[in-house]
């Protein structure tokens, strides 16, 4: 039933509108159908070129002959109508990069061969050329700005758990204090207009009945924000839950996620991410940042034909974007450039290096002139250190890399063992009860602890901070005593045994420290926006101040050991524990992340001190040796492998000896591959091996008895040229001929009109040879990013590989050489997904999957697609 | 032209659809950033003095000038005699800071305004939509999936002539997008686990 609907509905669009998948960038496509009407005559032109087979779609000669052979068949097309919709794509699959980047060079240069025939057509041509970095400056106002709303927005919210600013609603705390004079240097943040629950309520600040009134509001607060978040997901934009990363990077590799960018999801995402992030989880409003910008680079780029017509150009856009993002969540421009080039982005090329670093300065300037935190800052916990660091001092450096490599180890096993627990089991059905349970317990064990109750950023912050006679915080109560020779000469330069605050800020510290490693676990995944940057920041900058300080108190009581007697003197300040904590924070996000380069730059460009690269770059390699010794992927491959996302890592090498032979479908003991004859097949001939079949292309061949490749047909194309067809050609009927030549067959004089399916041939599709080595192969598919590679013996198609048989393939290998570790694998084989929520089987085929190996396919099947067919005979 | 055609029925789709919200946000945003004037308590100048002799730590805020923002200027009453007044000074630390109050107000308020929308939205689709809707043949509740095909000639009706049905048509195509992604990101786990 529903899968019938489905369909309908996708045909039902089919019928008004090029694109099938009905999405929430629909409306958004559907005002740029006027366009695409227009412009589908170069796609045309570009799959035609006969003259030259192989100019096409050839990167190396695409650029010369194309043109020219395209300009004398031009004629002959031009009587064709262009057919809408061809060259697009359906919902979860995966794009050909090599197909959409001709089609932009092709589309270059009919604008740059028009150019010079009148004024509106060089005036077009300039907006052409300058769209791309209109839409990256675009792009990075709206991040700066959203990025600027969610700072302030989520301060005021995080605040409100605790009380409220009576004479001006809207500030949070303080901003409420902003110009009272009642502040004092002990408790910093108390001036008469900022009111907490139980004095509102209670009217009485002190005693036990206002901690308990307090206590209940704060939870009360954090399960409001909670269940208004996960709700608001849930009944708005599924798609804005978690961090987003994994999945921006699947679509950066090519991946099609209809809904995935558009505009509910970023509105959802802002609301309810600043709603997460007060709700008190433990979680960070820096990796949803990536995601909110991509969407607005989505939405913007539907602005220019460019960008919106190709999904080549488009991911573009989103690399800048990215890059967008990352800037505005550190206030590190620098920093989210080599993020997107080193973490997110698939495709890379100069021209997006410079937009990124266009649409990170953007956002970073924009961010800076709403100056959320009033600091001058972009982000809360800017330090800034002067003192110098020692070269012993990278022993400690190098032990919170360690830590960090193992947390990161440790994090990514048990997040991703908990989220598989939630994909495969009944337990993943609760979603909005789970957030309650989690949001509740964070509550109720992190109000005690004043290092958990507070925002995590202000948390970071006061870590970051180094100790000066400035300071009045609890971790710093020992400085006044034993190091008082600075702020006070008179003062007892010896009393340093005297830190009971520091003793029991340390007790609290580690206890946060055993709490945040918990909740995080738990939390990242959860079905509101998450991200993972502050929690795992939070957690290394807990225990480097905790080394930090260990170390201090050793250098102190032991300052005639060798090691310290060189530089530290006695009384004399020589250990920094704020940036032990920033060295922690690095390391932690280099265990989970495994990014190096961007990190080290990000970190550097918070403090704003060049000459702590060397102890960061330490750690941080550290931590990443440490943590690829457990397992080679980040949490964010590693969701991506948990989800099954279909994506071919850069990074991984394939080091086996298969041949392209083996790898190919059709198996031995599948049915033969399903081929269609260039110019021999009635229309109902062609409607029923589509039907019958569930692939997504078949390949086109002289003949049964020749059986020599031609070309290669989208099954997407094939039933929207047939549709189209069918809507504005007269005397289409069932047998009518189809043919994929330049001229009709010979037909005998009674028979109905041919049916001409030219067009939508791709007549220059990748081949391998059946004894090409797989390291070959997949090096072809990364580097060109490919869809679909066919499998020649002297020029007879023998099958074909699809990116999933690849990424089948690997997992296969790995199974081999590493039976123990089979994450995803592991759980499709408990897990069949065919089931809904009501037991009763799905008809839906489950197409982000791989397809289980037993199962006879070459590619993602989409059964919609075979009852379109069904329904729409005549 | 074409360009033009497109941005313009690209800009009246989405009227229809809340992107108009943050478009209207971000605007506010800089038209406030850009209109705020310094006011009185925008400005302040802080300046924090640890504790010195026997005088415990204090801290002084000021609506002062950038140029004027030190200790000499901000402190008062001076708590030290007039010899220790440099000693003194030279302990204390002034930051100039800036913030725009209007912005803030802004901010918030419209956070809560697309807050409290959406919440009325979300109470609207789940209790009052599903009342309404009952005998109606063509749509049903959020969660209703075997009906669902009936929706069709009214998804098809989408290109209505009044704006009403219009409206109506895109909600329609809307719920079942999100009905569509719920499944994927709640039922089946497909995505985002």
């Amino acid at each position: 039933m529903e899968s019938e609907q489905l369909f309908n509905r996708g045909y039902g669009r089919n019928s008004y509108n090029s694109i099938t998948s009905a999405s929430s960038d629909e409306e958004l496509l559907d005002g740029a159908g006027v366009i695409m009407d227009f412009h589908t005559t170069e796609d045309d032109n570009l799959l035609d070129g006969d003259a030259s087979p192989g100019s096409n779609y050839a990167m190396s000669n695409g650029g010369g002959g194309g043109g020219g052979a395209s300009s004398s068949t031009h004629l002959l097309d031009l009587l064709e109508e262009p057919i809408p919709g061809v060259g697009t794509y359906d919902d979860f699959h995966t794009i050909d990069w090599v197909r959409e980047k001709c089609k932009d060079r092709e589309r270059h240069r009919k604008i740059n061969s028009k150019k010079k025939e009148s004024a509106w057509e060089f005036t077009k041509s300039l907006y052409d050329a300058w769209s791309g970095w209109l839409v990256v400056t675009l792009t990075g106002l709206a991040s700066g700005a959203l990025a600027g709303g969610i700072d302030i927005a989520a301060d005021w919210m995080n605040d409100l758990k605790e009380g409220v600013c009576l004479s001006a609603m809207w500030f949070n705390h303080e901003q409420c204090c902003w110009g009272s004079n009642k502040t004092t240097f002990a408790e910093r943040d108390k001036c008469p207009q900022w009111k907490t629950w139980a004095e509102l309520i209670l009217g009485q600040e002190q005693g036990p009945g206002s901690y308990i009134m307090n206590y209940f509001m704060f939870t009360f607060w954090a399960l409001s924000f909670a269940f208004l978040a996960v709700s608001l997901v849930k009944v708005f934009a599924p798609y804005a839950c978690g961090s987003g990363i994994p999945e921006i990077k699947t679509i950066l590799s090519g991946f099609i996620i209809r809904g995935y960018l558009g505009k509910w999801t970023l509105m959802i995402k802002t609301i309810t991410l600043v709603l997460a992030v007060a709700s008190g989880l433990s979680l960070g409003k820096e990796g949803p940042l990536v995601h909110v910008a991509c969407c607005c680079g989505n939405i913007f780029s539907y602005l220019f034909p460019k960008y919106s017509k190709n999904e080549a150009k488009k991911r573009e856009v989103l690399s800048a974007a990215s890059a967008a993002g990352v800037s505005v969540a550190f206030g590190a421009p620098i920093g989210g450039v080599l993020f997107s080039l080193e973490e997110v982005s698939y495709y890379f090329p100069l021209k997006t290096l410079w937009r990124s670093f266009f649409a990170a300065l953007v956002a970073a300037f924009v961010l800076r002139s709403i100056n959320p935190f009033g600091n001058s800052r972009l982000v809360l916990f800017y330090v800034e250190y002067h003192t110098p660091w020692y070269l012993f001092e990278l022993f400690p450096f190098i032990l919170l890399g360690v830590f960090g490599g193992l947390w990161g180890a440790f994090f990514i096993r048990a997040n991703i063992a908990w989220c598989r627990r939630r994909k495969s089991t009944r337990f993943g059905k609760y979603p909005v009860l789970e957030v309650i349970t989690v949001a509740a317990i964070t509550a109720i064990v992190a109000f005690p602890n004043p290092y958990t109750r507070q925002n995590t950023s202000e948390l970071i912050k006061e870590l970051f901070t180094d100790c000066g006679p400035l300071e009045s915080s609890q971790l710093c109560q020992y400085r006044s005593l034993m190091n008082g020779s600075q702020a006070d000469p008179t003062g007892p330069d010896t009393a340093s045994a005297a830190t009971p605050g520091v003793y029991s800020a340390m007790w609290q510290l580690s206890l946060a420290l055993v709490f945040k490693i918990i909740m995080t676990i738990f939390t990242f995944g959860l079905k509101v926006p998450s991200g993972l940057f502050i929690p795992s920041m939070a957690i290394g900058a807990i225990a480097g101040r905790i080394v930090g300080i260990a170390v201090e108190q050793l250098a102190y009581y032991h300052h005639d050991w060798f090691v310290f007697r060189e530089w530290c003197e006695v009384g004399a300040d020589c250990i920094t524990p704020g940036l032990y904590a920033m060295v922690g924070a690095a390391a932690c996000l280099g265990g989970v992340t495994r990014m190096t380069v961007s990190l080290v730059v990000i970190v550097f460009e918070l403090t704003g001190g060049l000459e702590y690269i060397v102890p960061l770059m330490a750690a941080v390699m550290t931590s990443k040796w440490v943590g690829d010794a457990f397992g080679r992927e980040g949490i964010y491959e590693a969701h991506i492998r948990l989800n099954g996302y279909p994506f071919l890592d850069a990074k991984e090498e394939f080091t086996h000896t298969t041949l392209a032979r083996e790898v190919m479908r059709p198996r031995r003991s599948d049915p033969p591959l399903a081929v269609l004859t260039q110019d021999d097949m009635t229309l109902a001939e062609l409607q029923g091996i589509i039907s019958e079949t569930s692939y997504n292309g078949f390949p086109v061949i002289v003949s049964k008895e020749s059986q020599r490749l031609v070309g290669f047909a989208l099954r997407r194309d094939i039933t929207i040229a047939i549709e189209n067809a069918r809507r504005k050609q007269e005397g289409i009927v069932l047998n009518s001929r189809v043919y994929f030549t330049q001229h009709a067959p010979t037909l005998p004089a009674d028979s109905p009109r041919p049916l001409k399916l030219r067009s939508i041939l791709d007549m220059s599709p990748f081949t391998v040879t059946d004894h090409t080595p797989m390291e070959i192969v997949v090096d072809i598919f990364r580097k060109l990013g490919l869809r679909q590679c066919l499998v020649t013996h002297n020029g007879i198609v023998l099958g074909i590989i699809t990116k999933k048989n690849i990424l089948e393939h690997l997992e296969e290998i790995k199974q081999h050489v590493e039976p123990l570790t089979p994450p995803w694998y592991y759980y499709k084989k408990r897990y069949p997904p065919s089931y809904g929520p009501d037991g009763k089987p799905r008809p839906r085929v489950h197409n982000v999957q791989l397809a289980p190996s037993s199962s006879h396919y070459q590619e993602d099947e989409i059964e919609e697609e075979v009852r379109l067919l069904d329904n729409s005979s005549l | 032209m074409y360009y033009f055609t497109g941005v313009m029925s690209f800009i009246a789709q989405s009227l229809r659809t809340p992107v108009i919200f943050l478009a209207f946000l971000v605007l506010i945003e800089v038209v406030s950033f850009a209109s705020a004037d310094k006011s009185f308590e925008d400005v302040r100048c802080k300046c924090i003095c640890p504790p010195y002799r026997n005088i415990t730590g204090h801290i002084y805020k000021k609506n002062v000038t950038q140029k004027d923002c030190n200790c000499l200027h901000v402190v008062e009453p001076m708590p030290v005699p007039g010899h220790d007044v440099e000693a003194y000074c030279l302990l204390c630390e002034c930051k100039y800071e800036e913030r725009s109050s209007n912005t803030i107000k802004v901010t918030i308020i419209i956070y809560l305004s697309v807050v409290g929308a959406l919440l009325l939205y979300m109470l609207f689709l789940l209790l009052i939509d599903p009342l309404i809707r009952k005998h109606d043949p063509y749509t049903m509740p959020l969660q209703n999936e075997e009906d669902s095909e009936d929706v069709r000639p009214r998804v098809d009706g989408a290109r209505g002539n009044t704006v009403l049905e219009r409206v109506e048509g895109a909600q329609q195509r809307w719920k079942k997008q999100v009905q569509e992604q719920r499944k994927t990101v709640f039922d089946r786990h497909k995505l985002l686990s």
